[in-house]
Formats: structure tokens, sequence, C-alpha cells
């Protein structure tokens, strides 16, 4: 009577597609409460999925039903004290319509509260932003194909059949071979009206005329040698290649604070390019009074402390990408944080090296200056302000929740260069 | 019982050979020793992961894409990652054959207790309850859930995920709305028409007297006639839309068609969970202890099972952890229990208020009470005072206007009657849904559509009404009017609007 089935095996997740149309009618609001919830995080925790609530307004589906007010009974179980009559408050917040039937699963009822996966976590975070003016540069060691169109056959598969191109060929062939009988048989039409009805010759044109007619018939709509193929050709892409360098200041004056904003951004940096771009190098420069380049981990877990020239860390990346990144086969970025505290000349050496020597070979070169709220302008970002070239941009970023705005207005796709100062 | 059987199996492993022969064993007892009528089983064996995804598609092992049930697969993932709610034993599907689902995480105790109350127990209420029999068609579901899936997706394609999802959207809304109470009668065969009309002129004419015509015709009664009312008010309101929307495309039309009719499938679930889930928590309970009497099952099988069976049926106190309203399977296997013991061992009570009980044989009673009640009319009619007394049932006033909530009456003997009248008006959809009909169709006019809200006690509408009459603008096309009256037709708030 009974059939047993095992369904395991089939484990396609029907919920999956209607999860996925869950997160992008509520694009907006998740990546609102993405948001919130990266300031909060420590670096390592970063990239980690996790809990995100989102008003429940918002996903509310509305039915008719009573609203509070009017009259009720509720029948409940496990009265202990009560006598028929007895007056009793109403409870605190009970609308007046509920049975207080809220189990309390100690999760506020507003908010509606579910896991991200890693994945979804950062499709959600960096799914609008690229790197600007990023161009193809190279053709690379990896050849990327592709097919390309490259005029018409005469021969090639059905699925590549050109109809326009074929049917002009079939009318001009028609057209073409057309032409001779019909000419003649006009003539032969109009030499068998002027003939007198008893003429000899009659029969043979009334013959020649119907041979003519049939000729004409007899020209077919298409014909093999009408047809052309599309034809497509595999031809090489160049690919963009790409390279950032993050510079970051861990002179004394950063304190523990301005390095955690510091490490946020260049975390965040970091996992949208590793993420974004395969081909993409990131070098990692840190400096004081002296820039050394160092490995992602000693970057965002190691210590060091000292004075601060920023010249010696442009110095470095300009020496780099001398060394290891020609021009013409690289997208070069750069990203530099510091807390802009600088001293002597070293604000307009900066400044006029980053002006003249990096700025004409990079593509796009942030600055982010981590200071408190109000403080004043900082001798760095006074001397950066004045460069004008457009493939330079400044904000500045007072607490973890700023980075992420930030971020965004930075690499945005849409990104407007004007943008307010945050 | 003088030889004793050995027990099918030991231990919590279950396999499916195991899961076949305990099968075996419980149709055994179910169908030859009580006589339920099932429908053919098919039990399928899924994982956790999979007990999610069926929770989302609303039970349905199939169904059409639609965001909602992702918002739900997602709710219902969060707590159970969290651990705040474990997944529920059993997902039984309403269909011929009755699909049941096991989770393989379980042991074997608790498969024999899914397989005796999911593929018996609830199998056999889907098939003799006369909601069921009357609204559903199991053999036709799951095929009719296959084109609807495959007519959504056909429409995404051609028209764009957004416009369907617009149309749905708005569907849902109403879908508590967009199913009919009663049933419509069949339209006559031609034959059985003519033949009607052959009885009524014979009718006619056998009874014909003269002196009738004599009689001088009254001048017809002056109605200031409203063109656009509808001939009578349309409770259903997506059948309505459905059939006279001026602007929905056909293909619009009938994904309002598919979410009616899946509405309509819902319909008698939602008017039986007591009753559905009682019965089938009785059978489990029943069955298991025969298989135990028979020896087929050992000590350690009923400890796992009473375990679990003990906490299915908990019913905290209104004011203890864990109360969340009258527990369906609680109250519907004590009450299940109760007509039996009230047929097998009648107190003078008992004798009293079920006199036709007292002494009869318990599985007619019981087959008779699931046949033929829904959860409102089941506690009206067998709730008994014992029962009101063991849950110690009291009912609150809950008055608009006055700044106290009233102890309405408790479970004693002046109480008693008027508490199960309360309990059952509980169960009562229609007191529990607004009550919301089309009355006027301004058919030659701007197309308008006029609905009444009947107010029932003083109830208003809640806040999601404005965006309820926008959805359904959406699916009219035209301005819709939204106007509460009280039980005599009067207007009392005012109107709202939609266009």
């Amino acid at each position: 009577m009974s059939v047993v089935i095992d369904r395991r095996p089939n484990d396609r997740s029907g919920s999956a597609v209607n999860r996925e149309r869950f997160m992008r009618r509520y694009k907006a609001q998740i990546r609102r409460a993405v948001t919130d919830m990266v300031a909060g995080r420590s670096i390592r925790d970063l990239e980690r999925g996790g809990k995100v609530s989102i008003p429940v307004r918002d996903v509310s589906e509305p039915t008719f039903r009573h609203g509070p007010g009017g009259d009720y009974e509720h029948v409940l179980p496990g009265n202990r004290h009560f006598q028929p009559g007895d007056r009793l408050p109403r409870p605190e917040g009970d609308d007046g319509s509920g049975s207080g039937s809220d189990g309390g699963t100690g999760e506020s009822t507003d908010a509606f509260a579910f896991t991200l996966s890693r994945e979804e976590f950062m499709q959600i975070f960096f799914d609008d932003l690229e790197l600007p003016r990023m161009v193809r540069t190279t053709i690379g060691e990896i050849r990327e194909q592709r097919l390309q169109r490259a005029g018409y056959t005469m021969n090639g598969s059905p699925t590549n059949l050109a109809v326009n191109r074929s049917l002009r060929n079939a009318i001009g062939r028609r057209i073409a071979l057309r032409g001779g009988p019909k000419r003649a048989l006009e003539e032969v039409l109009s030499r068998l009206e002027t003939a007198p009805p008893d003429a000899p010759e009659r029969a043979h044109w009334l013959a020649e005329a119907e041979r003519l007619k049939r000729r004409i018939a007899s020209i077919p709509f298409l014909d093999e040698i009408d047809l052309r193929y599309r034809y497509r050709t595999l031809t090489p892409q160049p690919v963009s290649q790409a390279v950032m360098f993050c510079l970051m200041d861990v002179s004394a004056s950063m304190d523990e604070r301005k390095k955690d904003l510091a490490k946020r951004f260049f975390a965040l940096l970091h996992l949208f390019l590793s993420r974004k771009y395969e081909r993409l190098e990131i070098v990692f420069i840190r400096h004081t009074d002296d820039a050394e380049e160092v490995d992602e981990h000693r970057f965002f877990h190691d210590r060091k402390t000292g004075g601060t020239v920023v010249l010696s860390a442009l110095a470095l990346m300009h020496r780099i990408i001398e060394e290891r990144y020609p021009l013409d086969s690289w997208n070069i970025y750069g990203a530099q944080a510091s807390d802009g505290d600088a001293f002597g000349a070293d604000p307009e050496k900066s400044r006029g090296f980053l002006e003249n020597v990096l700025l004409p070979v990079v593509r796009h070169y942030a600055y982010i200056e981590v200071c408190e709220a109000g403080s004043r302008v900082s001798t760095l970002s006074a001397a950066y302000r004045r460069i004008p070239n457009d493939t330079f941009a400044m904000r500045e970023v007072h607490e973890s929740r700023d980075i992420w705005p930030v971020f965004r207005g930075l690499f945005g796709k849409q990104q407007a260069p004007e943008a307010a100062r945050v | 019982m003088t030889t004793m059987a050995t027990p099918i199996s030991t231990g919590a492993e279950w396999t499916f050979d195991l899961i076949a022969r305990y099968d075996e064993a419980i149709a055994e007892i179910a169908v030859n020793e009580f006589g339920l009528d099932c429908y053919p089983n098919q039990i399928e064996v899924i994982s956790s992961a999979q007990m999610l995804d069926a929770y989302a598609s609303t039970g349905l092992p199939i169904g059409y894409p639609h965001w909602s049930f992702g918002k739900a697969y997602i709710a219902h993932e969060h707590l159970y990652r969290r651990g705040a709610r474990g997944l529920a034993y059993e997902i039984v599907i309403n269909s011929n054959p009755c699909i049941a689902y096991l989770m393989e995480e379980n042991p074997m105790p608790l498969q024999a207790l899914v397989i005796a109350h999911a593929s018996y127990g609830h199998n056999s209420f889907f098939k003799g309850n006369y909601l069921f029999r009357q609204w559903t068609q199991a053999d036709a579901i799951i095929d009719y859930m296959v084109f609807a899936r495959r007519y959504v997706m056909d429409c995404e394609e051609r028209y764009g995920t957004e416009a369907v999802e617009e149309i749905l959207d708005a569907c849902h809304a109403l879908m508590n709305h967009g199913v009919s109470r009663y049933p419509h009668p069949r339209p006559l065969t031609p034959e059985a028409e003519r033949a009607r009309l052959r009885e009524r002129r014979d009718h006619a004419w056998k009874h014909h007297d003269e002196i009738w015509r004599t009689l001088p015709k009254r001048p017809p009664k002056e109605v200031p006639a409203d063109p656009a009312r509808t001939e009578e008010p349309q409770e259903n309101l997506l059948y309505f839309i459905e059939k006279n929307s001026p602007k929905l495309e056909p293909w619009q039309r009938e994904l309002v068609r598919i979410v009616r009719r899946v509405a309509q499938y819902f319909y008698p679930q939602g008017l039986t969970k007591v009753m559905n889930e009682g019965w089938a928590t009785f059978w489990h309970y029943t069955i298991l202890n025969r298989l135990y009497d028979k020896g087929l099952v050992d000590d350690g099988f009923m400890f796992e099972f009473l375990g679990a069976h003990t906490n299915v049926i908990a019913q905290p106190g209104y004011d203890e952890p864990g109360y969340s309203g009258c527990n369906p399977y609680a109250l519907g296997f004590a009450m299940f229990s109760d007509i039996r013991r009230m047929c097998e061992q009648p107190t003078p009570e008992d004798r009293e208020w079920f006199p036709d009980l007292a002494g009869a044989d318990w599985r007619q009673v019981l087959d008779f009470a699931m046949r033929n009640y829904k959860d409102e009319s089941f506690i009206a009619q067998f709730l008994s005072p014992r029962l009101i007394r063991e849950f110690r049932l009291f009912a609150i006033a809950d008055r608009q206007g006055e700044p106290t909530l009233e102890v309405d009456s408790i479970h004693n003997e002046a109480g008693y009657r008027r508490v199960r009248k309360l309990l059952a008006a509980h169960y009562d959809r229609d007191a529990r849904l607004p009550d919301i009909q089309v009355v006027r169709f301004d058919r030659d006019g701007d197309r308008s559509l006029t609905l009444h809200h009947t107010q029932y006690r003083g109830r208003p509408l809640n806040d999601d009404t404005t965006r309820v009459l926008s959805h359904l603008q959406r699916l009219w096309g035209f301005t819709v009017r939204l106007e509460t009256v009280d039980a005599d037709g009067d207007p009392c708030t005012e109107v709202l609007v939609a266009n």
C-alpha cells in the first residue's frame, strides 16, 4: 500500500530561487543593514556572513485584517484564581486585539532578521563597485579570445544563415535571370497582338510564348548559390591588468583607533579587489619616516611606529612601478591613508611628487584622511587640496561607520567627480 | 496476549527496510483493526534542508516562484539555525497518493510516530472530512501545481518577472478573500434542464385555475434602481476580479485564478486545525500503543515515543513560558480521547451532557465526528465540561470603551456552555476575517468598484487596509472604494478610495 522513496539525493533546493528573489527585492534595505553591520566588526571578521535585520514593515504582506478596537472574547487555558466578573487591567502594550499570543522569542517583532552567507554578503557588499578608468591595456599571458564577426561565407551551419543577405542575393539573381526571357516574351506577345488572326506564324509564336513563360516560371525563388552565412573569427582580446598600491601611515601620531580605521579601509579595499578582479596585484606599503613594502599579513597585523615622512612612501611606490609595472601593460591605482600629520617641507614635497610624478602614471589615486571630526585641517591635506588633477580624490573618515560610504563614494560605478565631502 | 511477538527493531537506527516493516505493521492496525479509510501512501525521506524547503512552499511539494516563499524560507531557516525552533516532525500533503515526509535525522521511534500520525491519521482525515471532500481534489493538486509553476514561469519569461510579481503580490494580499465558502450547484446538463422545464410546465398546467386570472393586476413597485449594483454581493474578491476585471490581460486573469485555486485548496486546512491535528495525534497514540500491546515494539521505543508525544500535546497556561495560544494538538487530542472515554466509561455528568455518546461504539462516533465537523462545530458539539475543567479554560471579555478587561466566565457549572461557545467562536473563520464584499460595479459608467466592509462587533480594519486596497486597484484597473458599514448597512466611517 505504501511506497517509500529516498528523496535525499534529489537535493535541489526549490527555495534557493525564491530566496534570491527576496534578496533582490529588498536589496536596498539589506544593503543598509549590511552597512550598519560592517561598521561594528573587527577587521578579521569583515568578510564573514552574518545576521542582518530589516524592518518588518518593509517586508510585510498586507491583508485585510481587523485592527485594534471592537469587542472580543478570548478563551485562555490555565485559570488559577479568576472568578467571573473579576476586572483586570489591560496588559501593557497590548493593542486590545491580540490575545497575548507572542511567545517571547527573545527577538523584537518589528525586525525581520535572517542570516546571510559569506557569498551573499560579499555580493551585496561589492555589487556595483568597480575601479575607475580601467583600460584593457595588454595582450597578456593568458590568451582571452573572442568571436568576432568577419563578413559572410558561402557555407556554414543553418543557425548562422544570414537571411537578409541571402534573400538580397536571391532577388538579384531572379532579376538577372528573368530580364532576357521577359523582354523576349513581351516582344512575342506584342507581335501576336498586332498580327492578323489568320497569320501562319501565329502557332509558332504561341509556342514560343509558352516556352518563355515556362522558362520564367522555372527560375527558383531561392537557390543554393544565394545562401550566405555569417562568418566569425577568433580574435585575441586584450586583458586588463591592474595593480593597487596601498600606502598606510603607521607613525606614532596614528593612534590605535586611527590605525584601525585605516586598516578597515584597506581591508575593504583588499576584499573588494581580490573578489572583483582576477588579474590584480596589490602592493602593501607602510611608512613611518621610512617606507617599506610588506606582505598582507604584516600590513594588517604587525605593529610598528615611528616618525612621519610621507614622501618616502610615494618614492617607494614610484620605484616599484618603474621596476615591476611597465605603464603600457598595467593599470595602476593608489590608495593612501594617513592622519595627515606631516612636518616641515614634507607635505609640500609630497604634493609635488604626487602631482608631477605619480598622478600622470596612475589611473586613480585616493587619499583617505583619518581624523577626529571637526579637527583643524591637517598639513598634508592642506597641501593635497591644491592638487587639481581629476584622477585624484580625497575623503575624510572620522569613525568606522563613515568608511563604507566613503568607500562607495570612491569606487561607485557612477562616480561623481565632485562628491560631497564626508 | 499469549504469544509475545519479537519487536520489529530495537534502538534508534532506521533503515528503509525497517520503515517498510513498521509501515506494514501500522497499516495492519490502522486499516484492518480500526478501519481507517486512507489514500495510498507515499513516504519520502528527506534531509533537514529539504524540510526547511518544504516549510517555505506552504506545504506543497511544488509551487510557483515568488519572493514571499523566499521570505518564509529565510525566516524558518534563521530560527532553525539559531536553535530557536526545531523542525516539525512531519509535513503531509493532501494528495492522492498522500505524500508524507520523514526527516533523516529522526530516530526510528519518531519515524514510526510520523508514519502513524501523517500517513494514517492525517491521510484518513483528508479522505474523510466533508470540507476536504468538497473543496479539494487530492488526485489533481500535484498536477495542477505543476501546471501553475510552468505557467507562472512562462509568463515571467514572456512578460517579465516584475509584471508577474506585481499581479501575484496583489493576489496574495487578497488570498484570504479569494475563497468560496459555499459550493456552487453544478450546472445542469441540457437533458436535465429540459426535464426541469417540462416538469414546471406540467406543474403549472395541473394547477391552473381560471380564477386567478380575474384578480386585478397590482402596479409593479417602484424601486429606485441602481443599475450598477451587482446582482448578489460577492465575497470571493479574487473570483469577482477574475471574471469581471475590465483591464486584466488573459494571462493575468489566469494568474489570479491560480492564486485563487491555491487559496481554495488550503481553505479546509484553516478550518480544521484542531480536528486534523487532534485526529492524527489520537491515532498515532492509539496505534503505537497497540503496537506495544502486540509486542512489536520495546520499552525503549515507547519511552522515546512518549517523550515526543508529551512535547507535542503540551498546553502551557496563559501565564506560563512557551504559551502561544491554544495548542491545536493538545485540544484536539484531548477531545478525541475524551469522546472515546465518554463512549467507554461515561460518568453521570457525561450521561447528562452527551446522552447519545454514553455506551456508543467509539469508533463510529469518532468516524462520524471526523467526517462531518469543522473546528468550530466540533468544539461546540463535543467539548465536555470535564475537559474545560482539565484545561482550566476561562474567557476574558475585551470590550471597546471599557478601561479594564472582565473575566466573562470560567470553568464552573454556570460557565461551561458559555466557555464552550466562546472557544468555538474563536475558531470561526468568518468572525476572524473582516467581512468584505463587492456590492457595486459601475460597468457602464466609470467602471469603479465598490466594496462593503460589514463591521462585526465594532471591529475596525487595520493599517494594512490602504495597501491592500491599492493592490486591489492594481488588479481592477479603475477606482476602487471601500465603505465600512454596520450590521444594518449604514455607513460608519469615511470611505477609502484607491485610484
